[in-house]
């Protein structure tokens, strides 16, 4: 600051000089606060970063360690067109969006019925059933998946994709019941009541006034059911051994890396188009994702 | 006319129009599922945990017994708590620091920066963990390539105990804060503007209103969002996985994948089954606080 501005400065009253003082002090927390974000950022993205160099890279530069590893020197598109050329890594791709599509449709089938009935409705154990809901979220894939092995192995469906439409929707369900309760509860009561005059079932009223009215609540639950599934593992590492049946998540590790050989520019490649689905629709559709994550816990 | 009209039939009908009746089948999928997938699981497990390793015999609580007997167990034991506890710890000060930061920027800038600190949480665990492994390789480490740049030796990332410990930790707090950053951030902006004018009149520094305004307010949202966390900590199995599977000489197990390489890999289901639930304590303790918190919380909202 130079002096003829810190001269003027003294000519103001007491009050001003504190309220400019105050505001400066603002500025700097703005600045500094800018800083420390975009440290976290470059932090935070180191890893993907690494992963994107990683995939424009052949094997032999990998290996050469001539460049830096944090920059490619020929990049090439190579790892992804032989990906895309090859068929277990393009039937993995469709293994895991048909077991994510039939997961997805039933979930979100499956929890508006309920949340709609355990919002709107009291029936005999109905508030057990709601603390029940929770109860299972906080059960994990990580002990369910022993006895899960012995009851899938007795339906005859180790090793076949479809077993895992049975045991995904645990995953999803509960956490979509829970924020469809939240977002059903919220929906004014006058609105059912004004369409059970006009003489309405309570479908009709589920299908036209609360899918319609909870849409945003549908579209985050969707999307948790969504990339839950999509990036499940413990499940399909314990039940799927062939490369037919297997979901991408497990398909790139055991499919790239053959007797020690690790193929990293293909790996990281193959990583990269396996994420594309869920962060592509949380790059659209980041709103949503956000308020599905937060009410799960506020509202409740 | 309309009653009369109807006799029989009416009163079937009539059973299924009532209130109750329809809430009941509407969530009937719902309890199938729960009673089918979860309870009657969670229950086989218990009973799996009973039963010798080919399954022919009814042992009682041995495996249980067995298991608290050996050291690789009691490691195992270590390292969940040790992994759980800090990775949370961890998590929940990243998160509240970012939460901070990303309040005092204008809301219209927030948005880009929290699109870009919630990519971790966004691309698949399972995916991001292997660009992970791929930094702490022994021979191609891009870590180690700067650590060389300014003349540190390289580092065994994955190679000893001690830094696998370390890098598992990382790579879970890297994942799991921006989740608290969010739930911090939605936190904080519900705490009412006056009250931090009314504390700044009274004379109140940056510390004090954190002290004083900041943590009383977001007191619940903290508790719940760190037992969750510990929940999904504690019970998680992807990165240990991935990065490790256990060694080096099943130093790094954690329950989860030590129950997946006695269980599927070993073939003893039954040991398998017992080691994860000896989740089952922990796991309930936790619960127990967040649905009592739950309740408070929709107490006061109700008041």
């Amino acid at each position: 600051m130079t002096s003829a501005s810190q001269e003027a400065l003294a000519g103001l009253p007491v009050a001003r000089r504190r309220l400019r003082s105050l505001s400066r002090q603002r500025r700097w927390a703005l600045w500094g606060s800018y800083a420390a974000l975009a440290v976290f950022v470059v932090m935070f993205l180191v890893p993907p970063f690494h992963m994107l160099v990683t995939s424009f890279k052949t094997s032999g530069e990998i290996s050469e360690q001539k460049v830096s590893p944090w920059f490619v020197a020929h990049p090439t598109l190579s790892n992804y067109v032989e990906l895309l050329h090859d068929a277990h890594f393009l039937g993995f791709f469709y293994n895991s969006a048909k077991v994510t599509v039939c997961v997805v449709g039933l979930s979100m089938a499956i929890s508006i019925f309920a949340a709609f009935g355990l919002a709107r409705m009291r029936f005999f154990g109905s508030g057990v059933l709601a603390t029940g809901v929770f109860l299972t979220y906080l059960i994990p894939d990580s002990l369910l998946f022993i006895p899960f092995f012995q009851i899938i192995g007795k339906l005859g469906l180790i090793n076949n994709a479809w077993g895992m439409v049975i045991v995904y929707p645990t995953l999803a369900v509960p956490f979509c019941t829970w924020i469809m309760i939240g977002y059903f509860a919220s929906i004014p009561k006058e609105l059912d009541e004004a369409a059970l005059i006009d003489g309405a079932s309570w479908l009709q009223i589920l299908f036209r006034v609360f899918i319609p009215v909870a849409m945003p609540g549908i579209i985050a639950a969707t999307i948790f059911a969504f990339t839950v599934s999509w990036g499940q593992f413990i499940y399909p590492l314990a039940y799927l051994y062939s490369s037919d049946q297997m979901v991408l998540t497990v398909g790139i590790i055991s499919d790239l890396i053959r007797a020690d050989v690790f193929q990293w520019g293909k790996i990281m490649a193959g990583s990269l188009m396996a994420a594309a689905p869920p962060v592509l629709i949380y790059a659209f559709l980041m709103d949503y994702y956000v308020a599905g994550l937060t009410a799960g816990a506020t509202k409740g | 006319m309309y009653p009369v009209a109807r006799p029989r039939v009416g009163r079937a009908r009539k059973f299924l129009r009532r209130r109750s009746t329809v809430a009941f089948l509407m969530c009937l999928p719902l309890i199938l599922l729960i009673g089918l997938l979860v309870v009657y699981p969670t229950i086989y497990a218990i009973y799996l945990a009973m039963l010798n390793k080919r399954m022919t015999r009814f042992v009682g609580l041995s495996n249980f017994t067995f298991l608290l007997s050996r050291s690789t167990f009691h490691l195992v034991i270590f390292q969940s708590c040790l992994f759980a506890i800090s990775a949370v710890i961890a998590k929940a000060l990243i998160g509240f620091v970012l939460a901070h930061l990303m309040h005092n920027i204008p809301n219209k800038r927030q948005r880009i920066l929290r699109g870009l600190l919630l990519i971790p949480w966004v691309v698949p665990l399972a995916l991001s963990t292997l660009g992970w492994w791929w930094l702490f390789d022994p021979s191609y480490s891009a870590f180690n390539w700067l650590l060389g740049g300014i003349g540190l030796g390289p580092i065994p990332w994955l190679g000893s105990t001690g830094w696998a410990r370390f890098c598992m930790i990382l790579v879970n707090t890297w994942y799991g804060s921006p989740f608290f950053m969010i739930m911090y951030l939605a936190a904080l902006k519900s705490v009412p503007e006056q009250l931090f004018e009314a504390a700044a009149i009274d004379g109140a520094g940056t510390w004090q209103k954190l002290r004083y305004v900041t943590l009383p307010m977001m007191r619940n949202v903290i508790s719940i969002t760190v037992l969750f966390s510990l929940i999904v900590t504690f019970a998680d199995f992807t990165i240990v996985r991935i990065l490790t599977a256990g060694g080096p000489q099943d130093t790094t197990h954690i329950f989860a994948t030590y129950a997946f390489e006695v269980g599927i890999q070993s073939g003893d289901v039954p040991m398998g089954a017992t080691v994860s639930l000896f989740m089952l304590p922990i796991l309930a303790v936790a619960s127990f606080f967040i649905l009592r918190g739950v309740a408070r919380r929709s107490r006061e909202m109700d008041a």
